[in-house]
């Protein structure tokens, strides 16, 4: 599209990954003050998974308007292209080394080493695949995961199938129900594992009633039949333990399953980064500036932490270029000083760490819903909420006058009921 | 639907957040609401009404597009549009093509169904090979 050929040796600010967080740390970085941006895909163009998500919802809270996933990316894109970047797409990142080396891949430049003076990892997430939750039976084609069933189906023009089962009822596993459906393929059903829908109401009510696909609750999928191709599938309720009962299991035909279990973030250059991983987020700790265990390696978007929502990856990722920017140009502001731990119902917490002299917004994901609940940050703050659930971030704002008289160096958060007067035994 | 005293009763799940309250409207046979219980706020009765009386959807999705860098453009409706014409909006731009390069905003299909609204595209889209 419009990759460059003639890279620099060196840059100030290089950013892998030029899905929302990539575009967005770049943008900031730039606007902070630095002369030199290179910003990395491997794809044949930026925007990331926004390109597939042909669907509007996006950017309510950035833009104040729904936007669709190509246009909020293409936003953002234009905003980049008023200042002086290179890009380099179909381009590989292999390798960044403590030293911030990066050594890149594609085929206009073969393989190249540039060296940053901060780096920014905006490498997205990739999609839970069937391996990740071991379905037994063989291993015909027409299992894949619903994002690469997205990608086929908007922007490759390629149907995946006639019948498809839905296993999994995320966001995106509801959002293909529909886009299945519109496309002329059948869906007979999804199925989700769990008691509650992990994804939206707005899109059980939008992609499965308004097309009268049925939701399954705590059933899952516990074979696959076929020898070229899925023929059906054997679905069963589970109990409590999420043990199924063969008992009461029914087989479903079907071509096609489309698997929506989840996203990981996509970590490998972090690992060879040898970086500190939380294994509650599988992303890096970070400070508060998004500044992660190695200096001058910054990180933002579902390389962090998986969002739900494009906003707070934006957010969070002009933050990690603000940074980034000062890191390079020697104005970084005063380390974190308080440490952050998940407490009671609350899975993960980022940052990691923040500084009791300016304003931070965390965010968290709670383990199980709750309806009418109190959030504490240690003894120095709380807030109601009127619901919880594990499928949307819980977003904070700290204040520095919450920390006014707070002298220790962690705090705990915790989410717990209304009705329960204090915190549980630890 | 349940009928009783002569009254119809319709149930809906609220969209408005998650707690997604189970929304129920009575009607009286000259189809007029006579009642909405079931919401916990006044997002959910205006939702209710509204999803009863003339329910609207934004309609997003995709045409065809000859020698773009891919296959298909990502298309929306510039205004969300009556439910029931969804079908037939999707059926019609089924056997849409247009040919790149196309600008972000660009119309696709002009008053859609006789309607004010337009069907535009979503993003840019580049030919497949910026040389030709
Ligand atoms: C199917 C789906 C539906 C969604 N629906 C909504 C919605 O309705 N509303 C909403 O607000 N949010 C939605 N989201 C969430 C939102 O799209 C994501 O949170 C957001 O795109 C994450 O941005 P990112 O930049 O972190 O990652 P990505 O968009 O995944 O971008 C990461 C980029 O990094 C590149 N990359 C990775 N590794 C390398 C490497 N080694 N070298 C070079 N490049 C690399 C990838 O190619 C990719 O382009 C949805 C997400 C999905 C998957
Ligand atoms: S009625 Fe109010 S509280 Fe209930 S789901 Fe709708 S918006 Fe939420």
């Amino acid at each position: 599209m419009m990759s460059i050929t003639n890279l620099q040796d060196q840059y100030d600010v290089v950013v892998v990954g030029a899905g929302p967080g990539g575009m967005a740390a770049a943008l900031a970085a730039l606007r902070t003050g630095v002369d030199s941006v290179l910003m990395v895909d491997r794809e044949v163009e930026p925007g990331g998974i926004l390109n597939q998500c042909i669907h509007n919802g996006f950017g309510l809270h950035h833009f104040g308007e729904e936007l669709t996933g190509p246009e909020y990316a293409q936003r953002f894109l234009t905003d980049l292209l008023d200042h002086h970047i290179d890009i380099a797409t179909d381009c590989y990142v292999l390798d960044v080394t403590p030293d911030r080396l990066v050594t890149l891949m594609s085929p206009s430049v073969g393989v190249r080493q540039v060296l940053a003076g901060a780096v920014v990892l905006a490498m997205g997430a990739r999609e839970r695949t069937r391996g990740a939750i071991r379905i037994p039976g063989r291993r015909p084609s027409g299992v894949m995961t619903a994002g690469l069933a997205q990608k086929f189906v908007n922007q490759m023009g390629l149907l995946p199938g006639r019948r498809a089962v839905i296993l999994g009822s995320g966001d995106i596993g509801l959002i293909m129900a529909r886009r299945m459906t519109l496309e002329g393929v059948e869906v007979p059903g999804v199925f989700e594992i769990m008691p509650h829908a992990n994804g939206l109401t707005r899109n059980i009510v939008q992609c499965l009633h308004d097309f009268d696909i049925p939701l399954h609750l705590s059933t899952t999928v516990v074979e696959i039949h076929g020898r070229d191709r899925v023929e059906k599938v054997t679905v069963a309720p589970v109990d409590e333990r999420l043990q199924p009962d063969l008992s009461r299991a029914r087989t479903i035909k079907c071509d096609t399953l489309l698997a929506s279990i989840g996203l990981i973030p996509e970590n490998e250059l972090s690992q060879k980064l040898g970086l500190r991983i939380d294994p509650t987020t599988a992303g890096p700790v970070v400070s508060s500036t998004m500044e992660t265990s190695r200096d001058g390696v910054f990180a933002a978007g579902n390389v962090v932490h998986i969002h739900d929502l494009v906003d707070f990856v934006s957010q969070e990722a002009l933050l990690a270029g603000e940074n980034a920017a000062r890191y390079v140009t020697g104005r970084r502001p005063p380390a974190d000083n308080i440490k952050l731990n998940a407490g009671t119902n609350v899975a993960s917490v980022v940052p990691h760490t923040i500084s009791s002299d300016r304003e931070h917004t965390v965010y968290l994901r709670v383990r199980h819903p709750l309806e009418k609940s109190w959030l504490r940050l240690g003894e120095v703050y709380e807030k109601r909420l009127r619901y919880v659930v594990p499928a949307e971030m819980v977003s904070l704002k700290v204040r520095p006058r919450f920390l006014e008289h707070f002298h220790g160096d962690s705090l705990t958060i915790d989410i717990v009921p209304r009705d329960e007067p204090g915190r549980e035994e630890m | 639907m349940s009928t009783d005293n002569d009254l119809q009763t319709t149930q809906y799940l609220c969209i408005g957040c998650p707690l997604g309250c189970r929304l129920e409207v009575d009607e009286d046979p000259a189809g007029d609401i006579v009642e909405i219980r079931g919401f916990s706020c006044r997002k959910g009765k205006t939702f209710a009404e509204r999803e009863h009386t003339d329910p609207r959807r934004m309609i997003t999705t995709t045409v065809g597009v000859t020698g773009g860098l891919w296959a298909r453009l990502p298309v929306h409706a510039t205004e969300e549009m009556p439910k029931h014409q969804m079908w037939d909006v999707i059926d019609l731009l089924r056997t849409v093509s247009v040919t790149a390069p196309v600008a972000m905003g660009d119309v696709v299909v002009a008053g859609i169904l006789g309607s004010e609204v337009d069907v535009v595209a979503s993003r840019d889209m580049p030919a497949a090979d910026p040389a030709a």
